[in-house]
Protein backbone atom coordinates (compact mmCIF):
# COMPACT_ATOMS: atom_id res chain seq x y z
CA UNK A 1 0.00 0.00 0.00
CA UNK A 2 1.44 3.06 -1.06
CA UNK A 3 2.30 5.62 1.67
CA UNK A 4 3.10 9.66 1.80
CA UNK A 5 6.67 10.29 2.33
CA UNK A 6 7.03 13.08 4.88
CA UNK A 7 7.85 15.36 2.91
CA UNK A 8 5.87 14.96 -0.13
CA UNK A 9 3.09 17.68 0.25
CA UNK A 10 6.06 20.45 1.07
CA UNK A 11 6.33 22.90 -1.73
CA UNK A 12 9.63 22.62 -3.73
CA UNK A 13 9.51 19.12 -3.25
CA UNK A 14 8.80 16.59 -5.98
CA UNK A 15 6.38 13.78 -4.72
CA UNK A 16 7.50 10.62 -4.87
CA UNK A 17 5.78 7.50 -4.15
CA UNK A 18 7.43 4.84 -2.20
CA UNK A 19 5.37 1.77 -1.05
CA UNK A 20 5.11 1.33 2.46
CA UNK A 21 7.45 -1.52 2.71
CA UNK A 22 10.20 -0.20 -0.14
CA UNK A 23 13.27 0.15 2.02
CA UNK A 24 14.65 4.05 1.85
CA UNK A 25 17.62 3.03 0.15
CA UNK A 26 18.74 -0.15 -2.23
CA UNK A 27 21.63 -1.25 -3.94
CA UNK A 28 22.08 -3.93 -5.85
CA UNK A 29 25.77 -5.20 -7.27
CA UNK A 30 26.81 -1.80 -7.48
CA UNK A 31 30.35 -0.64 -8.62
CA UNK A 32 31.68 3.28 -8.51
CA UNK A 33 34.71 4.03 -9.89
CA UNK A 34 35.89 7.00 -9.88
CA UNK A 35 38.50 7.81 -12.97
CA UNK A 36 40.03 4.42 -13.49
CA UNK A 37 40.28 3.59 -9.69
CA UNK A 38 37.51 0.76 -8.51
CA UNK A 39 36.04 2.39 -5.72
CA UNK A 40 32.75 0.46 -4.74
CA UNK A 41 32.46 -3.26 -6.73
CA UNK A 42 29.59 -5.70 -6.25
CA UNK A 43 28.12 -3.94 -3.39
CA UNK A 44 24.44 -4.64 -1.77
CA UNK A 45 23.13 -2.75 0.94
CA UNK A 46 18.67 -2.26 1.85
CA UNK A 47 18.56 0.79 4.37
CA UNK A 48 15.22 0.72 5.52
CA UNK A 49 12.85 2.84 7.25
CA UNK A 50 13.31 4.23 10.31
CA UNK A 51 16.69 2.07 10.54
CA UNK A 52 20.60 3.54 11.52
CA UNK A 53 23.34 2.03 9.68
CA UNK A 54 27.00 2.29 11.30
CA UNK A 55 29.36 2.07 8.29
CA UNK A 56 32.91 1.20 9.27
CA UNK A 57 35.71 0.41 6.64
CA UNK A 58 39.77 1.43 6.78
CA UNK A 59 41.48 4.59 5.29
CA UNK A 60 40.55 4.86 1.32
CA UNK A 61 37.96 1.88 1.79
CA UNK A 62 34.85 3.22 0.02
CA UNK A 63 33.19 4.74 2.86
CA UNK A 64 32.40 8.23 1.59
CA UNK A 65 31.83 7.38 -2.07
CA UNK A 66 29.11 5.47 -0.31
CA UNK A 67 27.89 8.14 1.38
CA UNK A 68 27.94 10.28 -2.27
CA UNK A 69 25.78 7.27 -4.02
CA UNK A 70 23.55 7.36 -1.52
CA UNK A 71 23.06 11.29 -2.10
CA UNK A 72 22.75 10.49 -5.38
CA UNK A 73 26.11 12.87 -6.27
CA UNK A 74 28.30 10.05 -7.61
CA UNK A 75 26.65 7.86 -10.47
CA UNK A 76 27.14 3.58 -10.42
CA UNK A 77 29.14 2.49 -13.27
CA UNK A 78 27.71 -0.98 -12.91
CA UNK A 79 24.56 -2.73 -10.88
CA UNK A 80 21.40 -0.88 -9.71
CA UNK A 81 19.49 1.03 -6.72
CA UNK A 82 17.17 3.29 -5.25
CA UNK A 83 16.82 6.03 -3.22
CA UNK A 84 13.88 7.46 -1.41
CA UNK A 85 11.94 5.84 -4.16
CA UNK A 86 14.02 7.35 -6.99
CA UNK A 87 16.57 5.15 -9.25
CA UNK A 88 19.91 6.41 -9.30
CA UNK A 89 20.81 7.86 -12.27
CA UNK A 90 17.26 8.47 -13.65
CA UNK A 91 15.58 11.35 -14.58
CA UNK A 92 14.19 12.09 -11.15
CA UNK A 93 17.25 12.50 -9.26
CA UNK A 94 17.25 16.17 -8.48
CA UNK A 95 13.28 15.94 -7.57
CA UNK A 96 14.96 13.80 -4.47
CA UNK A 97 17.89 15.48 -3.10
CA UNK A 98 16.42 18.37 -1.01
CA UNK A 99 15.36 14.97 0.71
CA UNK A 100 18.64 14.01 1.51
CA UNK A 101 21.18 15.67 4.01
CA UNK A 102 25.02 14.79 3.99
CA UNK A 103 27.39 16.18 6.36
CA UNK A 104 30.94 15.25 4.70
CA UNK A 105 34.11 14.87 6.92
CA UNK A 106 35.22 18.48 6.21
CA UNK A 107 32.33 21.36 6.45
CA UNK A 108 30.16 22.63 3.41
CA UNK A 109 30.13 26.47 4.68
CA UNK A 110 31.61 29.65 2.37
CA UNK A 111 34.33 30.42 5.44
CA UNK A 112 33.98 34.25 4.04
CA UNK A 113 29.81 34.29 4.96
CA UNK A 114 28.59 34.06 8.74
CA UNK A 115 26.33 31.21 9.84
CA UNK A 116 23.25 32.48 9.70
CA UNK A 117 24.23 33.49 6.00
CA UNK A 118 24.93 30.04 5.24
CA UNK A 119 22.26 29.06 6.82
CA UNK A 120 20.19 31.93 4.88
CA UNK A 121 21.09 30.84 1.60
CA UNK A 122 20.14 26.82 2.27
CA UNK A 123 16.87 28.56 3.60
CA UNK A 124 16.34 30.87 0.52
CA UNK A 125 17.54 27.92 -1.81
CA UNK A 126 14.55 25.57 -0.40
CA UNK A 127 11.79 27.78 -0.02
CA UNK A 128 11.95 28.15 3.80
CA UNK A 129 11.96 31.33 5.85
CA UNK A 130 15.39 32.57 6.96
CA UNK A 131 13.96 32.55 10.34
CA UNK A 132 13.63 28.95 10.14
CA UNK A 133 17.25 29.08 9.70
CA UNK A 134 17.98 31.17 12.97
CA UNK A 135 15.81 28.83 14.92
CA UNK A 136 17.58 25.48 13.67
CA UNK A 137 21.38 27.46 14.46
CA UNK A 138 19.40 28.18 18.30
CA UNK A 139 18.40 24.70 18.27
CA UNK A 140 22.23 23.33 17.97
CA UNK A 141 23.39 25.97 20.79
CA UNK A 142 24.65 28.55 18.30
CA UNK A 143 22.61 31.36 18.22
CA UNK A 144 25.38 33.73 19.88
CA UNK A 145 27.82 33.07 17.08
CA UNK A 146 25.54 33.71 14.52
CA UNK A 147 26.79 36.20 13.00
CA UNK A 148 30.32 35.19 13.32
CA UNK A 149 32.44 34.37 9.87
CA UNK A 150 32.59 30.74 9.16
CA UNK A 151 35.98 30.66 9.18
CA UNK A 152 36.53 31.81 12.33
CA UNK A 153 34.67 29.25 13.72
CA UNK A 154 36.00 25.95 15.54
CA UNK A 155 35.41 22.60 14.03
CA UNK A 156 33.39 22.07 16.91
CA UNK A 157 31.26 25.04 16.04
CA UNK A 158 31.32 24.31 12.15
CA UNK A 159 30.03 20.72 12.86
CA UNK A 160 27.18 22.19 14.75
CA UNK A 161 26.44 24.25 12.19
CA UNK A 162 26.11 21.83 10.07
CA UNK A 163 23.99 19.96 12.19
CA UNK A 164 21.81 22.79 12.25
CA UNK A 165 20.97 22.41 8.35
CA UNK A 166 20.45 19.03 9.27
CA UNK A 167 17.88 20.32 11.48
CA UNK A 168 16.75 22.92 8.76
CA UNK A 169 15.73 20.40 6.06
CA UNK A 170 14.63 17.35 8.22
CA UNK A 171 16.01 15.23 5.32
CA UNK A 172 14.37 11.24 4.95
CA UNK A 173 17.77 10.24 4.52
CA UNK A 174 20.41 11.02 6.20
CA UNK A 175 23.96 10.41 5.63
CA UNK A 176 26.45 11.52 8.28
CA UNK A 177 30.65 10.84 7.45
CA UNK A 178 32.52 11.06 10.65
CA UNK A 179 30.57 13.55 12.57
CA UNK A 180 32.06 12.82 15.88
CA UNK A 181 35.29 14.05 14.98
CA UNK A 182 35.94 17.37 16.70
CA UNK A 183 32.84 17.56 18.71
CA UNK A 184 32.31 17.25 22.50
CA UNK A 185 29.69 15.78 24.75
CA UNK A 186 27.09 17.98 23.96
CA UNK A 187 27.83 18.21 20.47
CA UNK A 188 27.62 14.38 20.22
CA UNK A 189 24.19 14.17 22.35
CA UNK A 190 22.79 16.66 19.46
CA UNK A 191 23.85 14.32 17.19
CA UNK A 192 22.12 11.57 18.42
CA UNK A 193 19.31 13.65 18.74
CA UNK A 194 19.30 14.77 15.08
CA UNK A 195 19.44 10.90 14.20
CA UNK A 196 16.77 9.76 16.76
CA UNK A 197 14.68 12.87 15.06
CA UNK A 198 15.20 11.57 11.62
CA UNK A 199 14.75 7.98 12.28
CA UNK A 200 11.17 9.18 14.08
CA UNK A 201 10.16 10.73 11.10
CA UNK A 202 10.35 7.39 9.40
CA UNK A 203 13.69 8.31 8.01
CA UNK A 204 16.59 6.56 7.69
CA UNK A 205 20.59 7.04 8.60
CA UNK A 206 23.55 6.20 7.46
CA UNK A 207 26.76 6.95 10.06
CA UNK A 208 30.53 6.63 8.79
CA UNK A 209 33.11 6.29 11.42
CA UNK A 210 36.54 4.17 10.93
CA UNK A 211 35.77 4.04 14.89
CA UNK A 212 33.35 1.11 15.75
CA UNK A 213 32.94 2.59 19.77
CA UNK A 214 31.57 6.07 18.00
CA UNK A 215 28.65 3.76 16.54
CA UNK A 216 27.76 1.71 19.34
CA UNK A 217 24.14 2.54 20.87
CA UNK A 218 23.35 4.83 18.27
CA UNK A 219 23.54 2.50 15.13
CA UNK A 220 20.80 -0.63 14.59
CA UNK A 221 23.58 -2.83 12.65
CA UNK A 222 27.14 -2.33 11.16
CA UNK A 223 28.49 -2.99 7.97
CA UNK A 224 32.09 -2.87 6.64
CA UNK A 225 33.32 -1.83 3.64
CA UNK A 226 36.18 -4.59 2.63
CA UNK A 227 37.44 -4.81 -1.25
CA UNK A 228 34.16 -2.06 -2.45
CA UNK A 229 32.15 -4.96 -0.75
CA UNK A 230 29.62 -4.27 2.15
CA UNK A 231 29.71 -7.06 4.88
CA UNK A 232 27.82 -7.41 7.48
CA UNK A 233 29.94 -6.37 11.05
CA UNK A 234 29.89 -10.02 13.12
CA UNK A 235 29.82 -7.44 16.43
CA UNK A 236 26.26 -6.00 15.39
CA UNK A 237 25.58 -3.42 18.22
CA UNK A 238 21.75 -3.17 19.00
CA UNK A 239 21.19 -0.66 21.75
CA UNK A 240 18.31 0.36 20.09
CA UNK B 1 12.21 22.05 12.20
CA UNK B 2 10.42 24.05 9.86
CA UNK B 3 8.63 22.49 5.87
CA UNK B 4 9.04 24.62 2.96
CA UNK B 5 6.90 27.50 3.15
CA UNK B 6 7.23 28.61 -0.68
CA UNK B 7 8.51 26.93 -3.96
CA UNK B 8 11.16 29.69 -4.54
CA UNK B 9 10.94 30.40 -8.80
CA UNK B 10 14.42 29.80 -10.68
CA UNK B 11 14.57 33.78 -10.76
CA UNK B 12 14.53 33.85 -6.59
CA UNK B 13 17.38 31.18 -6.67
CA UNK B 14 19.53 32.64 -9.13
CA UNK B 15 19.79 36.03 -7.28
CA UNK B 16 20.56 33.91 -4.20
CA UNK B 17 23.38 32.20 -5.53
CA UNK B 18 24.33 35.59 -7.34
CA UNK B 19 24.12 37.34 -4.16
CA UNK B 20 26.46 34.47 -2.07
CA UNK B 21 28.96 35.37 -4.67
CA UNK B 22 28.97 38.70 -4.42
CA UNK B 23 28.88 38.47 -0.78
CA UNK B 24 32.00 36.20 -0.76
CA UNK B 25 33.56 38.17 -3.02
CA UNK B 26 33.24 41.35 -1.19
CA UNK B 27 34.61 40.11 1.78
CA UNK B 28 37.60 38.36 -0.03
CA UNK B 29 37.99 40.82 -2.36
CA UNK B 30 39.86 38.36 -5.09
CA UNK B 31 38.13 39.78 -8.31
CA UNK B 32 38.47 43.65 -7.49
CA UNK B 33 41.19 43.88 -5.49
CA UNK B 34 43.23 41.51 -6.33
CA UNK B 35 42.94 41.03 -10.25
CA UNK B 36 41.97 44.26 -11.20
CA UNK B 37 45.21 46.12 -9.86
CA UNK B 38 46.91 43.73 -12.17
CA UNK B 39 44.42 44.80 -15.18
CA UNK B 40 45.53 48.70 -13.88
CA UNK B 41 49.18 47.06 -13.99
CA UNK B 42 49.02 45.83 -17.37
CA UNK B 43 47.23 49.01 -18.68
CA UNK B 44 50.15 50.93 -17.38
CA UNK B 45 52.69 48.61 -19.62
CA UNK B 46 52.12 49.37 -22.36
CA UNK B 47 52.56 53.32 -22.37
CA UNK B 48 55.93 51.82 -21.43
CA UNK B 49 56.76 49.51 -24.06
CA UNK B 50 54.90 52.00 -26.43
CA UNK B 51 57.02 55.02 -25.41
CA UNK B 52 55.67 58.63 -25.35
CA UNK B 53 54.24 58.28 -29.09
CA UNK B 54 51.01 59.99 -27.16
CA UNK B 55 48.80 59.55 -30.61
CA UNK B 56 49.90 56.24 -31.18
CA UNK B 57 48.68 55.00 -27.22
CA UNK B 58 45.34 57.18 -28.16
CA UNK B 59 44.43 55.07 -30.73
CA UNK B 60 45.82 51.68 -29.44
CA UNK B 61 43.70 52.77 -25.92
CA UNK B 62 40.62 51.37 -26.49
CA UNK B 63 41.90 47.82 -28.04
CA UNK B 64 44.23 47.87 -25.51
CA UNK B 65 41.39 48.37 -22.88
CA UNK B 66 39.48 45.54 -23.65
CA UNK B 67 41.89 43.24 -24.34
CA UNK B 68 42.74 43.36 -20.81
CA UNK B 69 39.16 43.08 -19.93
CA UNK B 70 38.67 40.05 -21.98
CA UNK B 71 42.12 38.69 -20.61
CA UNK B 72 41.51 39.59 -16.95
CA UNK B 73 37.74 38.89 -17.05
CA UNK B 74 38.32 35.89 -18.28
CA UNK B 75 40.16 34.97 -14.59
CA UNK B 76 36.92 36.93 -12.52
CA UNK B 77 34.78 34.90 -14.23
CA UNK B 78 37.02 31.92 -13.09
CA UNK B 79 36.83 32.52 -9.15
CA UNK B 80 33.76 30.51 -8.64
CA UNK B 81 34.96 27.06 -9.02
CA UNK B 82 37.43 28.36 -5.95
CA UNK B 83 34.47 29.57 -4.13
CA UNK B 84 32.53 26.32 -5.00
CA UNK B 85 34.11 23.71 -3.19
CA UNK B 86 33.27 19.85 -3.60
CA UNK B 87 31.33 19.95 -0.12
CA UNK B 88 29.90 23.29 -1.14
CA UNK B 89 28.90 22.06 -4.22
CA UNK B 90 27.31 18.68 -2.99
CA UNK B 91 25.60 20.87 -0.31
CA UNK B 92 24.30 23.15 -2.95
CA UNK B 93 23.29 20.14 -5.21
CA UNK B 94 21.44 18.81 -2.06
CA UNK B 95 19.22 21.79 -1.83
CA UNK B 96 17.75 20.65 -5.09
CA UNK B 97 18.87 23.19 -7.31
CA UNK B 98 20.52 21.96 -10.42
CA UNK B 99 22.86 22.97 -12.80
CA UNK B 100 21.22 25.27 -15.16
CA UNK B 101 20.06 27.39 -12.03
CA UNK B 102 23.54 27.05 -10.52
CA UNK B 103 25.13 28.31 -13.95
CA UNK B 104 22.54 30.84 -14.50
CA UNK B 105 23.28 31.73 -10.75
CA UNK B 106 26.85 32.15 -11.11
CA UNK B 107 26.53 33.87 -14.61
CA UNK B 108 24.18 36.51 -12.70
CA UNK B 109 27.19 37.40 -10.26
CA UNK B 110 29.99 37.28 -12.94
CA UNK B 111 27.85 40.21 -15.32
CA UNK B 112 27.91 42.27 -11.98
CA UNK B 113 31.31 41.12 -11.29
CA UNK B 114 32.37 42.24 -14.52
CA UNK B 115 30.75 45.18 -14.76
CA UNK B 116 32.70 46.67 -11.71
CA UNK B 117 35.93 45.23 -12.86
CA UNK B 118 35.27 47.05 -16.70
CA UNK B 119 34.46 50.64 -14.69
CA UNK B 120 37.24 50.28 -11.99
CA UNK B 121 39.61 50.20 -15.57
CA UNK B 122 38.19 52.32 -17.75
CA UNK B 123 39.42 55.36 -15.74
CA UNK B 124 42.80 54.36 -15.66
CA UNK B 125 42.52 53.72 -19.54
CA UNK B 126 41.39 57.22 -20.20
CA UNK B 127 43.85 58.61 -17.66
CA UNK B 128 46.81 56.32 -19.60
CA UNK B 129 46.25 56.55 -23.08
CA UNK B 130 44.08 59.97 -23.56
CA UNK B 131 41.44 58.63 -26.18
CA UNK B 132 39.63 60.14 -28.32
CA UNK B 133 35.98 59.83 -26.94
CA UNK B 134 33.73 60.69 -29.71
CA UNK B 135 30.53 58.45 -29.43
CA UNK B 136 31.06 57.40 -26.04
CA UNK B 137 27.59 56.77 -25.17
CA UNK B 138 27.95 53.27 -27.65
CA UNK B 139 30.54 52.11 -24.85
CA UNK B 140 27.47 51.89 -22.15
CA UNK B 141 25.78 49.54 -24.13
CA UNK B 142 28.85 47.52 -25.32
CA UNK B 143 30.00 47.59 -21.42
CA UNK B 144 27.23 45.53 -20.46
CA UNK B 145 27.12 43.30 -23.49
CA UNK B 146 30.74 42.29 -23.37
CA UNK B 147 29.95 41.77 -19.20
CA UNK B 148 27.17 39.47 -20.49
CA UNK B 149 28.85 37.54 -22.80
CA UNK B 150 32.39 37.16 -21.26
CA UNK B 151 30.54 36.50 -17.79
CA UNK B 152 28.06 33.22 -19.65
CA UNK B 153 31.52 32.01 -21.29
CA UNK B 154 33.41 32.00 -18.04
CA UNK B 155 30.56 30.14 -16.34
CA UNK B 156 30.37 27.45 -18.54
CA UNK B 157 34.35 27.15 -18.66
CA UNK B 158 34.70 26.96 -14.98
CA UNK B 159 31.55 24.70 -14.60
CA UNK B 160 33.20 22.58 -17.35
CA UNK B 161 36.68 22.78 -15.63
CA UNK B 162 35.63 22.43 -11.98
CA UNK B 163 37.39 19.53 -10.00
CA UNK B 164 39.88 19.72 -12.65
CA UNK B 165 43.59 19.64 -11.82
CA UNK B 166 44.05 22.13 -14.86
CA UNK B 167 41.59 24.22 -14.22
CA UNK B 168 43.42 27.60 -14.18
CA UNK B 169 44.63 26.60 -17.53
CA UNK B 170 41.23 25.01 -18.43
CA UNK B 171 39.30 27.98 -18.49
CA UNK B 172 41.37 30.60 -20.17
CA UNK B 173 41.94 28.36 -22.34
CA UNK B 174 38.17 27.53 -22.93
CA UNK B 175 37.43 30.84 -23.29
CA UNK B 176 39.45 33.05 -24.61
CA UNK B 177 38.99 31.73 -28.14
CA UNK B 178 35.04 32.10 -28.10
CA UNK B 179 35.54 35.77 -26.67
CA UNK B 180 38.11 36.93 -29.20
CA UNK B 181 34.79 38.15 -31.50
CA UNK B 182 33.60 40.04 -27.77
CA UNK B 183 36.85 41.97 -28.13
CA UNK B 184 36.98 42.70 -32.27
CA UNK B 185 33.00 43.85 -31.51
CA UNK B 186 33.78 46.52 -28.63
CA UNK B 187 36.44 47.49 -30.74
CA UNK B 188 35.01 48.21 -33.66
CA UNK B 189 32.19 49.88 -32.11
CA UNK B 190 34.55 52.20 -30.31
CA UNK B 191 36.71 53.05 -33.78
CA UNK B 192 33.00 53.18 -35.98
CA UNK B 193 31.67 55.78 -33.73
CA UNK B 194 34.63 57.83 -33.36
CA UNK B 195 34.80 57.71 -37.21
CA UNK B 196 30.92 58.36 -38.10
CA UNK B 197 30.53 55.12 -39.39
CA UNK B 198 27.68 53.30 -38.39
CA UNK B 199 28.67 50.93 -35.35
CA UNK B 200 25.82 48.90 -35.80
CA UNK B 201 27.53 45.96 -37.73
CA UNK B 202 30.25 45.64 -34.63
CA UNK B 203 27.31 45.52 -31.95
CA UNK B 204 25.41 42.95 -33.57
CA UNK B 205 28.64 40.65 -33.54
CA UNK B 206 28.70 41.54 -30.18
CA UNK B 207 24.99 40.74 -29.62
CA UNK B 208 25.71 36.99 -31.71
CA UNK B 209 28.46 36.23 -29.87
CA UNK B 210 26.64 36.84 -26.47
CA UNK B 211 23.53 34.99 -27.92
CA UNK B 212 25.65 32.14 -29.21
CA UNK B 213 27.27 31.97 -25.39
CA UNK B 214 23.61 32.12 -23.90
CA UNK B 215 23.28 28.64 -26.64
CA UNK B 216 26.21 26.95 -25.92
CA UNK B 217 25.58 27.92 -21.40
CA UNK B 218 21.71 26.05 -22.44
CA UNK B 219 22.91 23.12 -24.36
CA UNK B 220 25.95 22.32 -21.73
CA UNK B 221 23.41 22.79 -18.72
CA UNK B 222 21.16 20.52 -20.17
CA UNK B 223 23.58 17.68 -20.28
CA UNK B 224 24.81 18.69 -17.10
CA UNK B 225 21.34 17.95 -15.97
CA UNK B 226 21.66 14.90 -17.70
CA UNK B 227 25.16 13.79 -15.89
CA UNK B 228 23.57 15.41 -12.38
Amino acid sequence: MPHTAPSRDQPGVVATTRPADEPCARLDGIAVTVGRTPILRNLDLVLNAGEVIGVLGGNGSGKSTLLRLLATLVRPSRGRGAVLGHELGGPGTIAVRPRIALVGHLPALYPQLTLAENLHLVARLTGREERSADRALALVGLAGAAHRRAESCSQGMARRAELARVVLAEPSLLLLDEIHSGLDRDAVELVDEVVTGVRGRGGACVLVSHEPDRLTGVADRLVRIVDGRARPEPQAVDAR
Amino acid sequence: MSRPTTTPTPLARCLALAAKDLRVERRSGEALLVIAPFGAVALLLAPLAVGVDTPLLAELGPALYWLVVLLFGVLVTLRGSAVDGPHQRAMLALTGVGPRILLAGRTLGNVALLLGFELLLAPVAVLLYNPDLTGWPWLLPVLVLVAGGLAVLGSIADALAAGLDGRTSLGPLLTAPIAVPLLLGATGVLNAARYDRPPWPWLLLVVTVDLVAALLAAWCATHMEDVA
